[in-house]
């Protein structure tokens, strides 16, 4: 896949779509792709988080450690970006992303994010749409709240 | 060492000056000779004196011996020759005692050259000898390199005085007084005038030049010290960039000169003053002559040609004179040197030479206790630091030395060590004094590692081994021309009090190597066996594996590699894991490289300029001609060019993505955008000039299709450039061939490192632990392959630089461990010997070191003053220190019960 298939596929995603082309191609020209099998983890539980993935092509399990082993709590396909929370701010991967098939991705790292984000246009767009995701997630999980309670009522 | 320069010098070398003397005497025979020949010539054969008449001959070389009383006892009346066969037989003499007398000048030169240069080696000798000798404190007030610039340059001088020391004033003195004596005969008055006025110069012209003699001891002083700072900054170079005080040192550098500067200024204008007033003094004489021999004449007192007489003999004594007086004035500057430096070399004690005997064979004794009989140690101030310490170790003990307060412990160690010496009490080893003991017995019975640790300027394997460099072990016998080298070198150090030691010999004592079998590899076992305890290994793996080393002095060792490399690609191919690595083909273009490592296809010789004269060599862009590779690698640089403008055009001057994804600056991205500008503006159909031609296809050189990904990269294009490789490598003119070696997987690359020798190809970029994965394969197939020790050998040649300083402190501190772990000896004191490591690796080597010591079979004592005090715990004994002297003294368990300091300590 080429540079400019890549920004294309970037502009796919929520939080790169209003960010200016230009500024997209430097963000997947700083970014490189990796290669992985089918059953390798892009990264782990607890892990620190310093860079995201955007699959191009593949897929992969999201698992979640459970008392009674690995829960799958979600699965990724191309055009997804998985780990992008660690590109905002520090911490720990809270889930494990495991390939399911061999998988072809773009690894943005924290660092060069944070350089293309110099630019203060970039950061607005970026950050408006991390929080309508924030938005979404939130009232989805206001949403489960609400239905637990009934279910337990 | 004698006070005086002159009487060192005619103890050292009586009989030679004495020689040449004579030598010089005899030299004065044909010398007058050729005086006198001249004027025969001219007066005989040429103006026709003694052939007046026609057919006339005259006897040659015609002499009687005659002895007093005897009379005659021998008689020779000569060969009679003709006029012209006179001239001829004349001027054949001259020419002979032309060659003689040059001959005389050549022998006499040169034994004086000689004369000196032995003696200067004498004098450096000692001089070191005397370094080796100093008590340890004593070299701690001294700056090294104004020691190195005495034993080099200030005794430099003394060699070129040697040969003259008692030859010249000998011959000048001659002379003179000749001369003198001779002015005397002609007439006693003005004879005496004569002997007032040398008496006068020779009185005051020294005397002025005390003043000389004084600005010659500051100026030696001044440079002496000079040294030493432009040392110190070539040292603190970076303390003085961290601090910025790189001015202030200008400052003390320019003051310093100036310094200097004043005192040879000063130095100038007395020397030249001192020889316009001795130049008046000797013009003064012949002016008394003129007016009161004058004056004696015109009184009728003397006649003309007694005077005239007079003032010719005095033409022969200034000459001399003149040469005595400059004879003298070095006499006194030499003996000024030499004053100043061995004033810098004397101490009130020496360690007596008897205590540096060499000794080859150590006897396999153990030595045993160690102990320190009431010892105090003050340090450089005066202070106590240790006061009325006693203590015994034995071998076999395991004894942990810690501070509580002051620095007790460790100035124990370093009493142990010889570093220091107790100023009240003694240390002993089995019952003597340790400093009364032969270093060959104290200093490989005790092995010391300290946290200053030296090394010396060589290869990291040097000096591991250097603590097992005694005495030689060996004698090397030599034939041929070598033998008569050696018989040479052996001669010249003996007449100049030089040791003789053979350096080729075999220094390395492999008999008291730590671990000992008895088997060939002791020695390797030892050393391998100590890095792996101090954890080295994997450092001088690295740096093995960053290393070059040359295959025509290896052939074994690139033949073996070259097998490994093979080796290698089968076991990666055999677990399927080929895809981690893109080999080097010579028939195939390697996608993970850039276009130019393509062309190239061969490692360059280290250093920038390299590549860039072969990249713009015209021969290059033939090459690219002939393989039609201009017009796609332009076109290509062009693309790329787009590219990047669409890409970093619009980012600031000092984003940091321009250090970090590409090798052009802000500015040159603008040099391109121009360049593209123009481009566009240009009728179809324009060629481009030749610099931008060669500036857009540079910019294809860096291209990596798969990290760029612009597709810029056709397989059309790619069989075009392995084609190209073909032509570049087979007409590679001579200046270029030096700066690259082509890649040929079945040879061993000598500009390339061992690891990309090993690896021949490039990591695939995508695969994100690809190193890691290839790093265990690889490590597995050299095991296989038996290279493991190979490797280490080529990592353990690696040079450290001056003073270690290529290694890391970390490195240089677990390296100056190892370097006592090699040696076998009885106790092994460890004097904070880690403190640049931190508590767990600190930890872990203790243990190691520990281990492996308690191994061996020769059951050594290990003496360790910890810095990190909970480390005591693996001691089988510990003493603890408070203000100097010994509190406790017990096993760990019943300190750790009983002991309030200690306690606290571990706590």
């Amino acid at each position: 896949m080429l540079l400019r298939e890549e920004v294309q596929l970037l502009r796919r995603i929520p939080y790169f779509a209003k960010v200016d082309p230009c500024r997209l191609k430097l963000l997947a020209f700083a970014s490189s792709r990796v290669s992985y099998e089918a059953n390798q983890e892009l990264f782990h539980q607890g892990d620190a988080g310093d860079c995201a993935y955007v699959l191009l092509d593949g897929s992969a399990d999201i698992l979640m450690e459970a008392p009674d082993g690995e829960v799958k709590i979600g699965e990724v396909t191309g055009d997804c970006i998985v780990g992008e929370v660690c590109l905002l701010c520090d911490g720990v991967r809270t889930a494990t992303v495991r390939t399911t098939t061999p998988v072809e991705a773009l690894k943005i790292c924290k660092d060069a994010f944070a350089k293309v984000l110099i630019d203060p246009g970039v950061t607005r767009e970026v950050t408006r749409a991390f929080a309508e995701q924030l938005h979404r997630t939130t009232s989805e999980l206001d949403r489960t709240r609400v239905g637990q309670r009934q279910l337990v009522n | 060492m004698e006070k005086s320069l002159l009487r060192y010098i005619w103890r050292h070398t009586r009989r030679q000056q004495l020689f040449i003397l004579a030598i010089v005497a005899a030299s004065m025979v044909p010398y007058f000779l050729a005086f006198d020949l001249p004027k025969q010539i001219i007066n005989g054969p040429i103006q026709g004196g003694g052939f007046e008449s026609e057919g006339a001959t005259q006897a040659y070389m015609d002499f009687t011996v005659t002895l007093p009383w005897v009379g005659t006892i021998f008689q020779f009346d000569g060969i009679p020759l003709d006029r012209l066969e006179t001239l001829g037989a004349l001027s054949a003499v001259f020419l002979l005692l032309v060659i003689i007398n040059g001959l005389f000048k050549y022998y006499i030169n040169t034994y004086k050259g000689r004369l000196g240069e032995r003696l200067l080696r004498r004098i450096r000798y000692q001089l070191v000898d005397r370094i080796l000798r100093f008590p340890p404190s004593y070299l701690k007030k001294v700056h090294a390199a104004e020691v190195s610039s005495m034993v080099k340059d200030e005794v430099e001088p003394f060699g070129g005085f040697t040969g003259d020391a008692f030859v010249q004033p000998a011959m000048l003195g001659g002379q003179a007084i000749a001369a003198l004596f001779f002015i005397m005969v002609q007439n006693f008055w003005l004879g005496m005038i004569a002997a007032t006025m040398v008496a006068i110069q020779v009185g005051i012209i020294p005397k002025m030049r005390h003043r000389l003699i004084e600005l010659g001891r500051q100026r030696q002083v001044t440079a002496r010290h000079f040294a030493g700072k432009v040392s110190d900054i070539v040292e603190g170079i970076g303390t003085i960039h961290a601090f910025d005080t790189s001015n202030y040192e200008r400052a003390d550098i320019s003051h310093r000169l100036g310094h200097i500067y004043k005192i040879r200024y000063d130095l100038y204008q007395w020397k030249f003053l001192v020889k316009f007033v001795n130049n008046f003094l000797s013009q003064l004489t012949p002016f008394l002559f003129y007016s009161i021999g004058g004056y004696l004449t015109l009184r009728g007192n003397l006649d003309v040609g007694q005077l005239i007489a007079v003032i010719n003999a005095y033409k022969d004594l200034p000459g001399p004179l003149k040469e005595l007086i400059d004879w003298d004035q070095a006499r006194q500057d030499v003996q000024v040197k030499y004053e100043q430096v061995l004033e810098e070399f004397e101490a009130p004690t020496f360690i007596p030479p008897t205590v540096h005997t060499l000794a080859p064979k150590s006897d396999d004794k153990s030595l045993s206790p160690l102990a320190a009989v009431n010892v105090t140690i003050e340090d450089q101030s005066g202070a106590r630091v240790a006061e009325g310490v006693s203590v015994r170790f034995e071998r076999g003990e395991t004894v942990a030395i810690i501070d509580n307060a002051g620095g007790g412990a460790e100035a124990l160690a370093e009493a142990f060590g010889r570093v220091v010496w107790p100023v009240i009490g003694k240390i002993t080893l089995q019952e003597t004094d340790l400093l009364e003991l032969p270093e060959s017995v104290s200093g490989r019975a005790i092995s010391y590692s300290g946290a200053d640790s030296y090394f010396f300027h060589g290869s990291l394997k040097d000096n591991l081994l250097y603590g097992l460099k005694h005495a030689p072990t060996s004698t090397v016998t030599y034939s041929g021309r070598e033998a008569t080298q050696r018989r040479w070198e052996m001669h010249e150090a003996r007449m100049a009090g030089n040791a003789d030691f053979d350096i080729h010999a075999e220094w390395l004592d492999r008999g008291t190597t730590s671990v000992r079998n008895g088997q060939k590899d002791d020695l390797k076992n030892s050393l391998l066996s100590a890095l792996d305890a101090v954890q080295l290994t994997s450092d001088i793996m690295d740096l093995a594996l960053h290393s070059t080393f040359d295959p025509e002095v290896h052939t074994e060792l690139a033949a073996r590699i070259v097998d490994m490399r093979h080796a290698l690609r089968s076991t990666l191919a055999a677990k399927g894991l080929s895809h981690l690595v893109v080999y080097f083909e010579p028939d195939r273009y390697n996608i993970e490289a850039s276009v130019g490592e393509n062309l190239l296809f061969g490692t360059m010789k280290q250093g920038a300029s390299n590549e860039n004269s072969l990249l713009d060599s015209d021969y290059f862009y033939d090459v690219l001609r002939s393989a039609a590779l201009l017009e796609p690698l332009f076109d290509m640089g062009t693309a790329i060019a787009e590219n990047l403008v669409d890409i970093f055009g619009s980012l600031p001057e000092d984003h940091p993505f321009f250090q970090q994804m590409i090798t052009l600056s802000a500015d040159e991205i603008d040099v391109y955008e121009q360049l593209l500008l123009r481009f566009k503006d240009r009728p179809a159909g324009v060629r481009p000039n030749r610099d931008e031609l060669r500036s857009m296809i540079r910019l294809s050189f860096n291209y990596v299709e798969l990290r760029y990904r612009f597709g810029l990269l056709t397989p059309e294009l790619s069989e075009k450039i392995v084609k190209a490789r073909d032509l570049l490598h087979d007409k590679l003119p001579e200046h270029l061939s030096g700066l690259i070696e082509r890649y040929d997987p079945h040879r061993y690359i000598a500009l390339a490192s061992l690891r990309e020798n090993i690896l021949f190809g490039k990591l695939s970029h995508r695969i994100a632990d690809a190193g890691d994965q290839i790093r265990a394969v690889a490590s597995g197939v050299m095991h296989e392959k038996d290279l493991y020790a190979s490797f280490l050998g080529v990592g353990l040649e690696f040079d450290i630089g001056a003073g270690g300083r290529r290694l890391t402190l970390v490195q240089r501190q677990k390296l100056n461990v190892a370097r006592s772990l090699i040696r076998r000896s009885d106790f092994y004191i460890f004097n904070r010997a880690l403190p640049g490591l931190d508590r767990r690796v600190q930890s872990e080597i203790v243990k190691n070191v520990v281990d492996f010591l308690k191994e061996q079979d020769h059951d050594p004592a290990i003496i360790w003053v910890l810095s990190n005090t909970s480390l005591a715990r693996m001691f089988g004994r510990v003493v603890v220190f408070d203000r100097g002297s010994i509190a406790d003294d017990g096993t760990f368990e019943t300190l750790e019960q009983e002991s309030g300091i200690f306690k606290s300590l571990v706590a």
